[in-house]
């Protein structure tokens, strides 16, 4: 019996343990990123058809959650690439101490403004947007006021600024809005709050389901609608204060066995073979150029008022004492 | 046969201390690792206290009111229950009310959602009905009902074997003097309940003070939000170890608090006295009908989510699912962790109670073994003082100190659940132990056994069932476990709970259906495995 139960916990051992890596190319992202039908799948094939190497996707939650999983690893971590924090967090992450310079040119960078982080490689950027379901929302928000102080049973699903970038996205947005003002918008506007998801993917499930008729995500986000599901039911809600901008990046760390093989991941991220998934995969515009022009729905989208970005070291100073007043206004 | 007597003794008491001390390493560890953080203090800002105190406020309010709803619903499930003795498939009622406690929080809070969600069947039927519009679960509401649906059951059952317990002179008396309900109510079954819910209430008091997973899913953002799951985000969210001390120690003074308060608390949880007697009683035929619409509408809050949870697992892509290299990593984990966990537990409470029986045996126990003796006894209810995330978010701070997270993590969480299993395989194996040891202490002595031999011939057949049953509570309690896990978490280190949470968190809604159904048949299987073991000791 006891020799049985000793064979039976080898065996579960053997299976719990992860297999060893071998020339393997580690990348930790979001969990959108490398769904069925995020750009992550198809990625691997056409990095996989060059290098002649393994690429293997590591999800968590979110953006932000990404980075914290990268501190709590520390050196010990068998990332070899974070790919999905945006500008809010690349002085953050740089601080840590963690990430490595990429050492690779960026000429094929293609932004609406100019790159020139030595660490970190863009490889699309987006704008946050309230998206609704014109089925259930006869007036949407007109405005990001007009969200705030708008009807409190027509609800929204958010995302915590602590773990999901777009939640840390429409902090940021609120506070380049609100200024010292941020935490009274906060408590009015969480009376309209749904609930407060960890990530994206959860946040904008519940709205597809029809938990809530609004979500926060991008301007980009009814392409997606269009393009695959041809209805124009789920719209953008246009502010004309302004929408706050991402730009999601990719780092090497400092801990990685497999620089030489990261450095031409990111290289190869500035290209059509990387940038051809973003449109219709990620759903956010390519920071590079495509083999193809974009689908015509992409043409079709709100484009934004005023494009809103605060400088990465002013959110690295203020992002705790923010989330603070996140904390405090949406518990009174 | 001198010598041997007396060593035996002493190893028993050795491994007791062994295990005390043990014990006491797995707890004081955390204790000052975080000690040793807090001097980083003052960098809590305001807004921070301000939000911790709104939590502590929030946490102290949804365990009251649990606590209230649940007693108060608890009170007419049970005496209904109570006095409709031969009320059809009551036996399977009262064995039903028992599942709510061995399913994992988790898994209970996805059929809740399927239940009471916006988009779930209670909502669909008000919408259908033009009553009203859809429910929102989030925040206090989707918690009460949790809690409800989790502590009704349980303080029901315990209520109804209280109840059976009343004699049957009290019931002749009640019939010769004509008693309505009423009467019955204030002069026979309040007494007893009065007598045993101060018990009942500080338990299901604590667990909601300590519940996790209902929480940190229907809690829907800040607003609501407890200690419990603040100390949580404070490591994972924010990986601030200094914040994760000030919630722990309040987490602990509450806890604590409570413990002295409520001192009378019913630990003796899964391991209840059998329910299901069957007394006659003058009041049944009087009260049927509203005892039947009681005991219907309690089963019916009971039944739905396990329904859901059945119907919606059914339906789940068990081919996706068993394709992924993670379902399988995920459940050998868990495994492991509930092999390892419940042998730990057992190894535990083995020395414990084995270096008791050996006191005990003393006629004047010195006072540094009447000490011993009571840390001991004191040390197996340990975790109800100090919450599984607290010791968590202590060996959190320490591993990440010394960098050994990623290792040794599964080593702290199995400790971590064997100490969740301890009070419970205390109490199951007491009495065979203890009270098994004046019976045969004798007879061994005669015959010369000792040590090993004694163990093999004696207590093992003896104690047999007993340690099955506790291993079998102990492992599912393992298996369910997430607050411990969570908090340890990596792509590394995947439990089936967790991989719940992520599909969950990834609205694979689907999947995450029909893992909840594998984990609650996991679970399920350990527990009739112990009943079965139960029923079959007590026909001894």
């Amino acid at each position: 019996m006891l020799r049985l139960l000793t064979v039976v916990f080898a065996v579960l051992m053997a299976v719990a343990l992860p297999a060893s890596a071998k020339d393997k190319l580690t990348i930790y992202t979001y969990d959108s990123f490398t769904s069925d039908w995020g750009p992550g799948p198809k990625i691997k094939a056409s990095f996989e058809a060059t290098c002649k190497c393994e690429l293997e996707w590591v999800a968590v939650a979110d953006a932000v959650a990404t980075l914290n999983r990268i501190k709590l690893e520390g050196a010990s971590s068998k990332a070899d690439i974070l790919l999905g924090i945006d500008t809010s967090l690349t002085a953050e992450a740089e601080a840590t101490g963690l990430f490595e310079q990429h050492g690779i040119s960026t000429e094929n960078v293609n932004l609406p403004v100019q790159w020139t982080n030595k660490t970190f490689v863009p490889y699309d950027y987006g704008h946050f947007a309230v998206i609704y379901d014109s089925e259930k929302v006869k007036t949407p928000p007109a405005s990001l006021d007009d969200l705030v102080n708008g009807d409190p049973e027509q609800k929204i699903v958010i995302q915590d600024p602590r773990t999901s970038s777009p939640g840390l996205g429409l902090l940021l947005w609120i506070k380049a809005i609100y200024g010292d003002k941020a935490g009274e918008a906060w408590t009015k506007l969480s009376r309209r709050v749904l609930t407060v998801t960890p990530g994206w993917s959860e946040a904008y499930g519940m709205f597809t389901k029809g938990e809530a008729p609004m979500v926060l995500s991008y301007t980009t986000s009814p392409a997606y609608h269009m393009v695959s599901e041809s209805t124009d039911r789920y719209r953008a809600a246009g502010f004309p204060e302004g929408h706050y901008m991402q730009i999601e990046v990719a780092g090497i760390l400092k801990s990685s066995q497999n620089k030489k093989l990261a450095r031409e991941f990111l290289a190869f991220m500035t290209g059509p073979g990387f940038q051809d998934h973003i449109p219709t995969n990620n759903w956010m515009w390519p920071a590079g150029k495509t083999s193809d022009a974009l689908p015509d729905a992409f043409g079709k989208l709100v484009k934004p008022a005023k494009s809103l970005l605060l400088s990465a070291d002013e959110v690295n100073a203020n992002r705790k004492a923010w989330i603070d007043e996140w904390l405090k206004a949406t518990t009174r | 046969m001198q010598p041997s007597r007396t060593s035996r003794p002493k190893s028993a008491i050795l491994a007791g201390l062994v295990a005390l001390g043990c014990i006491g390493l797995a707890v004081a560890t955390p204790m000052l690792a975080l000690v040793a953080v807090a001097p980083a203090m003052p960098e809590l800002s305001a807004d921070y206290l301000d939000f911790v105190w709104s939590i502590t406020k929030f946490t102290l309010l949804q365990a009251g009111l649990s606590t209230l709803l649940s007693v108060l619903t608890a009170i007419p499930l049970a005496r209904a229950l109570a006095r409709q003795a031969s009320f059809p498939g009551r036996q399977l009622i009262l064995r039903l009310l028992a599942l709510p406690l061995a399913l994992p929080a988790l898994v209970v809070v996805l059929g809740i959602v399927e239940v009471w969600g916006r988009q779930g069947w209670v909502s669909t039927v008000m919408q259908g009905t033009g009553l009203a519009g859809p429910l929102n679960i989030y925040g206090l509401t989707g918690i009460l009902i949790a809690h409800v649906f989790f502590n009704m059951a349980l303080a029901a059952r315990l209520l109804v074997a209280s109840l059976e317990q009343i004699p049957p002179e009290n019931w002749r008396l009640a019939a010769q003097l004509s008693f309505t309900s009423g009467h019955v109510f204030r002069h026979i079954e309040w007494p007893v309940i009065r007598s045993v819910l101060p018990g009942i209430a500080s338990l299901v008091f604590m667990l909601c003070i300590a519940s996790f997973a209902v929480v940190l899913v229907l809690g829907g953002g800040p607003k609501a939000t407890t200690l419990e799951v603040a100390i949580y985000q404070s490591l994972r969210f924010d990986f601030d170890p200094p914040r994760a001390v000030l919630l722990a120690a309040l987490q602990l003074a509450l806890c604590a608090g409570l413990f002295v308060l409520g001192g009378r608390m019913a630990t003796d949880i899964v391991v209840m006295s059998g329910v299901g007697k069957q007394v006659r009683r003058p009041d049944q035929a009087a009260s049927r009908r509203t005892d039947t619409l009681v005991i219907t509408a309690g089963l019916t809050f009971i039944a739905l989510p396990m329904l859901a949870i059945v119907l919606s697992g059914l339906a789940a892509p068990f081919g996706v699912i068993v394709s992924q290299s993670v379902f399988w990593r995920a459940t050998a984990t868990s495994l492991v962790l509930a092999l390892t966990a419940a042998s730990l537990s057992l190894v535990m409470a083995w020395s414990l109670l084995a270096a008791q029986r050996t006191i005990l045996r003393r006629r004047q126990p010195s006072r540094a073994a009447s000490a011993f003796m009571s840390s001991m006894q004191a040390s197996g209810s340990l975790i109800l003082v100090v919450p599984p995330v607290v010791i968590g978010a202590g060996w959190f701070v320490v591993l990440h100190r010394t960098g050994l997270a990623g290792s040794a993590a599964p080593v702290i969480v199995a400790v971590v659940n064997a100490l969740m299993a301890l009070p419970f395989a205390l109490r199951i194996l007491r009495p065979a132990v203890v009270g098994q040891a004046q019976v045969h202490d004798r007879l061994c002595a005669s015959l010369g056994l000792s040590g090993l031999q004694r163990w093999r011939l004696i207590d093992l057949p003896v104690l047999a069932r007993s340690f099955a049953l506790a291993f079998a509570f102990a492992a599912a309690l393992s298996i369910g476990d997430l607050g411990a896990a969570a908090l340890f978490g990596s792509a590394d280190f995947v439990t089936l709970p967790l991989l719940l949470l992520q599909k969950m968190g990834s609205y694979r809604s689907v999947e995450a259906a029909g893992i909840a159904l594998l984990l609650a048949c996991f679970c399920l299987s350990l527990i009739w495995m112990a009943e079965q073991l139960k029923t079959e000791a007590q026909s001894q």
